[in-house]
């Protein structure tokens, strides 16, 4: 009777040795009761975080400046949503991340689209009631001609550099900007006042569970990412895997996390998908793990298995 | 009705593959093999109690709803117990995973187990991490805005837009529960088939 | 008791300890996670596992 070769890291004979008794039952309520006791003292003992989140309103109460800056970067199309390509939209591909030649991104185009000027400034400022002024201001912004827009976002934008807030107004010394002075301390007024948090949550509907909006427009401004820094979640901070406060986070990221600090993915433009795809490809590994040779002969080389089951090896012996 | 009638029944063909393969003494067995008799046995077991507290922390939460949490001081040390309970499950896993590795655990035609495994631990980071975008707090809108870049940059944030507070919430409460609760099902069931695998063979010439 | 429930014992609402080496860069709670997960792990594969006799023999 021929058979094949006994693979040690592959096949695994029947065991035909003995048993012990084995309550399983008695095992996992056990378990269960020993997980609940230290999940009611861990939680008694350290709680949890939970930092209220930012909101507009919260934004550019305390820094008016930079929410008019982004305010003026999401009308003059600068901002980071506003050149980030697909899902939102594609001025052109080379602003979406790719991996080597794939374009994921851009080849599964627009699903969420998002005119940044319209969404973020305009339609928010057309809601607010009771303003003769602005409602002329859009008007004309609206019906003048692409040159004569570009070339007002323009001086305004230079002149964006030295934006002060004073005496509750945005101050920006700029000659012919036509009406986009006013849309942005406007805009800034009105998000000061907690409307635009709800205009850009309410704006399509009642009822609202989608913040995609709002959540875009604030993390294209620099104070959600200051507020990070100094609770140590930023990308170079290894914050993938940090909670706010002193509270453990997602430690199994470290990993995930590690790649963003090296070269090339810690400066690259693409660097998210390429670490996506490393994590993606180390999994697969791992996964397959019992079929790649080599690999798959570590556990056996190492020895770690005759401390684990020390005792049978023991009995072996003595038999 | 002819027996072999009966026995070409997709009920009868499946309730005979079932008990065929899976005996109810397999299923609940009441003895192990004399070689399972160390701590790291029991971290399996640790990491399934510990989703059972994780579910069951999550079903308060879901009584009361999403944000009351944040004004309930009950709701909160609930979500304090929600927390610890994953930190626990995740721990337990990863020790699961390490000692499954160097009992090279897919020998004997377990490989399969080892898989689901694997998959497990895939889908429970992204379980976890649809539960850390649904707190509806700055740890959510810092966690989402940065990790929406890799998923956008695979394609997938179209499809799966992680500023969609709606569409993650039911992600975490519904689908990834679902899918987590029946790979654990099938895992288990893996092993209970298999049974645990046994020692390394040291003298494979004594078995050829 | 309200306020024992959300204040907890220990108060971590207050910025983290991290430690930081060339590239790497680790917060005391997660390091301590870490480290006690490694110390479990050595700890299952050393420590002896009580009551488990060999009882019953299939032969």
């Amino acid at each position: 009777m021929s058979k094949k070769a006994f693979r040690p890291d592959v096949d695994a004979p029947e065991w035909k040795g003995g048993h012990s008794p084995y309550d399983i039952i008695k095992e996992g309520s056990i378990a269960i009761a020993v997980v609940l006791i230290l999940t009611l003292i861990l939680a008694v003992v350290f709680g949890s975080p939970d930092d209220p989140a930012i909101t507009l309103k919260s934004w550019s109460t305390t820094a008016p400046v930079d929410f008019a800056t982004t305010a003026l970067s999401e009308l003059n199309g600068t901002s980071g949503t506003a050149t980030y390509g697909a899902p939102y939209n594609s001025q052109n591909s080379s602003a979406s991340q790719q991996l080597g030649p794939l374009k994921l991104e851009y080849w599964i185009g627009v699903h969420i689209p998002i005119n940044t000027a319209k969404v973020f400034v305009i339609n928010p400022l057309k809601a607010l009631p009771g303003q003769p002024a602005l409602d002329k201001d859009l008007a004309v912004f609206q019906n003048a001609s692409a040159s004569a827009k570009t070339a007002w976002l323009n001086n305004y934008t230079k002149a964006a550099a030295n934006m002060k807030f004073l005496n509750n107004q945005v101050v920006v010394n700029a000659s012919d900007a036509g009406p986009v002075p006013l849309m942005i301390n406007d805009l800034t007024q009105m998000a000061r006042s907690g409307a635009l948090d709800e205009a850009l949550l309410t704006g399509d509907s009642f009822y609202t569970t989608d913040y995609t909006d709002s959540l875009l427009f604030i993390s294209d401004g620099s104070y959600l990412g200051q507020v990070a820094q100094a609770d140590h979640l930023t990308g170079s901070q290894w914050g993938m895997m940090n909670e706010t406060g002193s509270w453990p986070g997602q430690a199994w990221l470290w990993l995930y996390t590690f790649w963003y600090q090296v070269s090339p993915m810690n400066s690259s433009s693409n660097g998210d998908v390429e670490v996506l795809a490393i994590m993606l490809l180390l999994t697969v590994g791992l996964t397959l793990m019992p079929f790649i040779p080599g690999l798959r002969s570590i556990p056996r080389k190492s020895k770690v298995y005759r401390i684990i089951w020390r005792e049978h090896y023991q009995n072996q012996t003595k038999d | 009705m002819s027996t072999s009638e009966i026995d070409r029944q997709w009920t009868t063909r499946l309730r005979k593959r079932t008990f065929g393969k899976l005996p109810p003494e397999k299923m609940l067995p009441d003895t192990q093999p004399s070689y399972v008799s160390s701590w790291i046995y029991v971290f399996g077991v640790a990491t399934i109690s510990s989703l059972v507290v994780v579910i069951a922390t999550g079903c308060v939460l879901a009584i009361f709803g999403p944000a009351w949490w944040h004004t309930s001081n009950v709701g909160h040390f609930v979500n304090s117990m929600h927390l610890w309970s994953v930190e626990i499950f995740f721990f337990s896993m990863v020790i699961h995973l390490w000692g499954k590795y160097f009992m090279a655990a897919w020998r004997g035609g377990r490989a399969l187990t080892w898989i689901t495994g694997m998959v497990l631990f895939l889908c429970s980071i992204v379980t976890a991490l649809t539960g850390y975008v649904s707190q509806s707090n700055f740890d959510s809108q810092w966690i989402s805005t940065q990790a929406k870049d890799a998923i956008n940059g695979s394609g997938g944030g179209a499809f799966f837009n992680l500023l969609n507070g709606g569409q993650m919430l039911m992600w975490h409460i519904v689908l990834m529960p679902l899918i987590l609760v029946l790979l654990v099902g099938v895992h288990v069931v893996l092993v209970r088939i298999k049974g645990v695998v046994p020692p390394i063979e040291e003298n494979a010439g004594a078995v050829q | 008791m309200s306020s024992f429930l959300i204040g907890a014992l220990i108060n971590l609402n207050h910025p983290d300890h991290y430690f930081q080496w060339h590239i790497f860069d680790i917060s005391a709670a997660n390091a301590i996670v870490i480290i006690l997960m490694l110390a479990t792990f050595i700890g299952a594969l050393l420590l002896p596992f009580p009551g488990r006799r060999r009882r019953k023999e299939n032969q």
